[in-house]
This record gives structure tokens, C-alpha cells and sequence, in this order.
């Protein structure tokens, strides 16, 4: 029995998991939501913006990444949106150029937003670090049109704003190192204040700028996402994608206990 | 129409990723090298009309069709970048040495004091910080614990990776303890990675069941 548990076919792992997934999925069933301290503080940031104020987002994730990230972005943009709060989206990365620009124009139809007034989608540019510094000095010598090459000059909205100085927060969503960037040369350089939404894999590494506070918040993964969807009180893809998480975190958590367990039972037979 | 083709391309492509789980196959191989393809495709042409053409291929047409001569000077940075390419003619491949030693120069420049800053300085402060905030009786017990036990985890992560002294005695007994913090960094990892790869599985699940097979 011992045996045959050490060497059970991960294909049968791979079948419970689908199947701690799949069910809930088909159940919809939900499980409450406790907000954490990070998320908390990201939200009470954005909440305590007058409006008129100006976020930047940075949409710095691919294709596949963006399930934990879209609902992020989704729940911010509807509260800024909501608190009359203007917002600058762009990209570091290449793959995440299109994933912005739809997730802008999506909000803003539901929401009624405005491009050009309300919002702003500047897209991608090559390099970085150039980039980031760059946008210190002035944004249009960095993007001098937005996405849909409109000249930034023409744009309602980016008539007062020049550089950092008129960004009240960037609020960076990464899949990768972008977070870090914002950071080293926007924080570090020109005192501007970051929120990050990163995903699990990356969020440990993040939690030394929160505690220094070069983070003002951050949030996890598919469970910021919850959080800050529980916070504006609309209830969507993160809230729903936790509850189906807890049943594959109960699923693993028995995996890695019963695997212990018989890994101590045959260890102690072959003594 | 063309959503509908789409929704059916994407769950086929799914389902093709996912037939690895049970072992490796041609659909597999198939939606694996489609998606390399279209990402590098795609980052290329991106790169092209959001980089090249901006800042290069923009400024230069101005300069000669609108007699802007200021953007001539774009030829410098053009001609130093394109001596990247001089690694295809093997006899002036010694070319390429030029565009990468300005590339780390300007790079190292630009990122050495910065993360000093940021990943030094700061993280430094931030360790030591709350023990001004405890001398001042800012902060409360279950706070002090947690600067106390921050700081034996900096001090002791810091010694396990000090290999200039043999780790006996003293030192040993402190790099044993990095250990333990070492060993609940990479739990949370773990176990932050298991979420954030669970969230992908719920979410293609969820496009599978409801946009594709209308199950929810």
C-alpha cells in the first residue's frame, strides 16, 4: 500500500487536480474573502486620491500571466474610473501592448469613460530602463503619440501632465522584473510612489520594498485581485477564481501531508 | 463569426498545451512551436512600429523630407546599433565590441548607484530603522518582535552565504539558523507559485467551460 502510494502515477495527481477545479467550477461555489494589509493599503491609496488626480498603470504582462493579472487591473481601472481618478496606461513588454489597450477600452465601456479625457493608453516602447528615466524628464520624449498614434500634444488629458511630478501613483502589474525597475530608477530617483500587483511566483521577492516602503501596497496574484474586488464590493473573475484555489490548495496540502506520511512510514520499515 | 473561430482555435490550442500532462506528443510539439512563433513574430513587428519607426526611421524621413536637419544626429546611435549586425561578416565581427561596450557602460552607469540605492541603502535602513522607533517607544511588542526576528534573519541568512570563514562554532551554529529562514523563504515561494499556477489552470478551465463548452 506504502509502495504503491510513493509510486503513484502523477498522471492521477494531474486528474485530482483537474477534477479540484473543474467541480467547483461547475458548483460555483464561493468562500469569504479576508483582506490583507498590503492590498488594504494599495486600495486606501487610490481611495484617498482626489479626483482628477493621475494613476499610472503599467501593464507588464503577457498572455500568460494574465490570469491572475487582468482581474487586478480590471478592479483597479473601475475604481479609478469610478473616482473620476485619470489614467496613463502603457507597457514594458512587448506581449502586453494589445492586453492594456483591451482592458482600458473594456472598463471605459462600462463604465463611460472617456479616451482622452479620462484615459490614456501610451502602449509599448523598447528599453527599459530608458524608459523609465526617461518619463522622469518628460513623457513625450519617450512617447511622443499613444497607441493609436495620436499625438500626445492633440490629447486633452496629457496637456498638464509632463513627467512624474504630475503622477500621483504607478501602479505596476508584472509577471516579470518590471516591479523592480519602477523601484530602482522611479522611486529611487524621482521619490515616485509605486503599488505593485504581481503574480504568485514573484510576490515573495516583492515584500522587502513593502516593508521599506519603496511599495506603498501590493497585491498577490489571483488573491489581490479578490481582495481589491471585495474592497470595491464587485465581485468578479478573482473572487471566483479564489474560491475554486481553495479547493486545490486543500487538494495539495493533502498531497503533501499523505506523501510525507508514507515517506516516514517506509523510512522507518527499512530500518 | 470571427470570435467564434477564435474561441475554437484557442480551446483546441488549449487542450493540444494540456495533452502533455499524459506524455509528450506532435499536438503538443504543434501548439508549443506556434506559440514561440507568433510571441517572436509578434514582439518583432511590435518592436518595429512602437521602436524602429519612432525613433529612428521617423526623425530620419523628417530630416530629409522636411529638411529637419536637427534629426540627423539620430544617425549616430543608428550607426553605432548597427554595428550589431557587423557579427554576420566574420572579418569585421571585431565591429560588434563598440555598440556592447557603450551598452554595458551606459547600463552599468545608470543601474549601479540606483541599486545601490534602492536594494542596499534602503533595505539597510529598513532592517534598522525599527530599533530608533523602538528606542523612541513608537512601537508595540508584537512590532518589536518582528524587528528583532528580522534582524537575526538578515544577520543569519548573511552569514550562511559568508564562505570565507569555515562554518564551525559559532558562525555554524548562526548559518544553521539562515537556514531555517532560508528554508521558509522558499516555502512561501512554493507555495506562492502553487497559487499562482493554480490561477492559470482555473482560468483556462473557466474559458473552457463557459466560453467554449457553455457549462457556466
Amino acid at each position: 500500500m506504502i509502495e504503491k502510494l510513493m509510486n503513484i502515477d502523477r498522471r492521477i495527481v494531474f486528474i485530482l487536480v483537474a477534477l479540484a477545479v473543474i467541480i467547483p467550477s461547475l458548483l460555483s461555489v464561493s468562500f469569504p474573502i479576508t483582506v490583507s494589509e498590503p492590498t488594504r493599503n494599495t486600495y486606501d491609496y487610490i481611495e484617498a486620491m482626489p479626483a482628477g488626480s493621475t494613476l499610472m498603470i503599467g501593464f507588464n504582462y503577457g498572455p500568460s500571466s494574465f490570469a491572475e493579472l487582468h482581474p487586478m487591473a480590471k478592479a483597479v481601472i473601475q475604481h479609478c474610473f469610478e473616482k473620476k481618478i485619470q489614467v496613463i496606461g502603457m507597457t514594458l513588454l512587448a506581449e502586453g501592448a494589445t492586453l492594456g489597450d483591451q482592458m482600458l477600452k473594456s472598463v471605459a465601456e462600462e463604465t463611460g469613460a472617456v479616451y482622452g479625457e479620462d484615459y490614456v493608453y501610451l502602449g509599448f516602447r523598447p528599453g527599459a530602463t530608458q524608459v523609465l528615466l526617461g518619463m522622469g524628464t518628460a513623457i513625450d520624449s519617450v512617447y511622443e503619440a499613444d497607441y493609436a498614434k495620436t499625438p500626445l500634444a492633440e490629447i486633452p488629458m496629457m496637456a498638464n501632465i509632463k513627467n512624474y511630478e504630475q503622477i500621483d501613483l504607478v501602479l505596476d502589474l508584472a509577471s516579470g522584473s518590471s516591479t523592480e525597475w519602477w523601484v530602482i530608477y522611479t522611486n529611487t530617483r524621482y521619490n515616485q510612489q509605486i503599488a505593485a500587483g504581481v503574480t504568485g511566483v514573484i510576490v515573495s521577492q516583492m515584500y522587502p520594498y513593502l516593508q521599506t516602503r519603496q511599495l506603498i501596497g501590493l497585491m498577490p496574484g489571483l488573491l489581490g485581485a479578490a481582495e481589491y474586488e471585495k474592497l470595491i464590493e464587485k465581485p468578479a473573475k478573482g473572487t471566483e477564481g479564489m474560491s475554486i484555489q481553495s479547493f486545490a490548495h486543500l487538494l495539495v496540502v493533502g498531497l503533501v501531508i499523505l506523501g510525507n506520511i508514507a515517506f516516514f512510514i517506509q523510512h522507518r520499515q527499512s530500518e | 463569426m470571427w470570435e467564434l473561430i477564435g474561441i475554437w482555435v484557442a480551446a483546441l490550442l488549449t487542450l493540444c498545451i494540456y495533452s502533455f500532462l499524459y506524455r509528450d506528443n506532435p499536438f503538443y510539439r504543434f501548439a508549443e512551436h506556434l506559440f514561440v512563433g507568433v510571441s517572436v513574430g509578434y514582439g518583432i513587428v511590435l518592436t518595429i512600429h512602437q521602436g524602429f519607426i519612432p525613433f529612428a526611421w521617423r526623425p530620419l524621413e523628417k530630416a530629409f523630407m522636411q529638411q529637419e536637419w536637427i534629426g540627423l544626429w539620430r544617425l549616430i546611435p543608428i550607426g553605432i546599433g548597427a554595428l550589431f549586425f557587423t557579427r554576420l561578416v566574420p572579418t569585421h565581427a571585431w565591429l560588434i565590441r563598440y555598440p556592447i561596450a557603450i551598452l554595458i557602460g551606459v547600463g552599468s552607469g545608470l543601474a549601479i548607484p540606483n541599486v545601490m540605492r534602492a536594494d542596499i541603502f534602503q533595505q539597510v535602513h529598513g532592517t534598522l530603522a525599527p530599533f530608533a522607533q523602538m528606542h523612541a517607544g513608537e512601537l508595540g511588542p508584537f512590532q518589536i518582535f518582528g524587528a528583532i526576528l528580522m534582524l537575526i534573519g538578515v544577520v543569519s541568512t548573511l552569514t550562511y552565504f559568508f564562505f570565507s570563514v569555515e562554518h564551525r562554532g559559532v558562525v555554524g551554529g548562526v548559518s544553521k539558523i539562515g537556514i531555517v529562514f532560508l528554508m521558509i523563504g522558499f516555502g512561501s515561494a512554493f507555495g506562492n507559485t502553487v497559487m499562482g499556477r493554480v490561477s492559470l489552470l482555473i482560468q483556462r478551465v473557466d474559458f473552457l467551460l463557459a466560453d467554449w463548452l457553455h457549462l457556466i
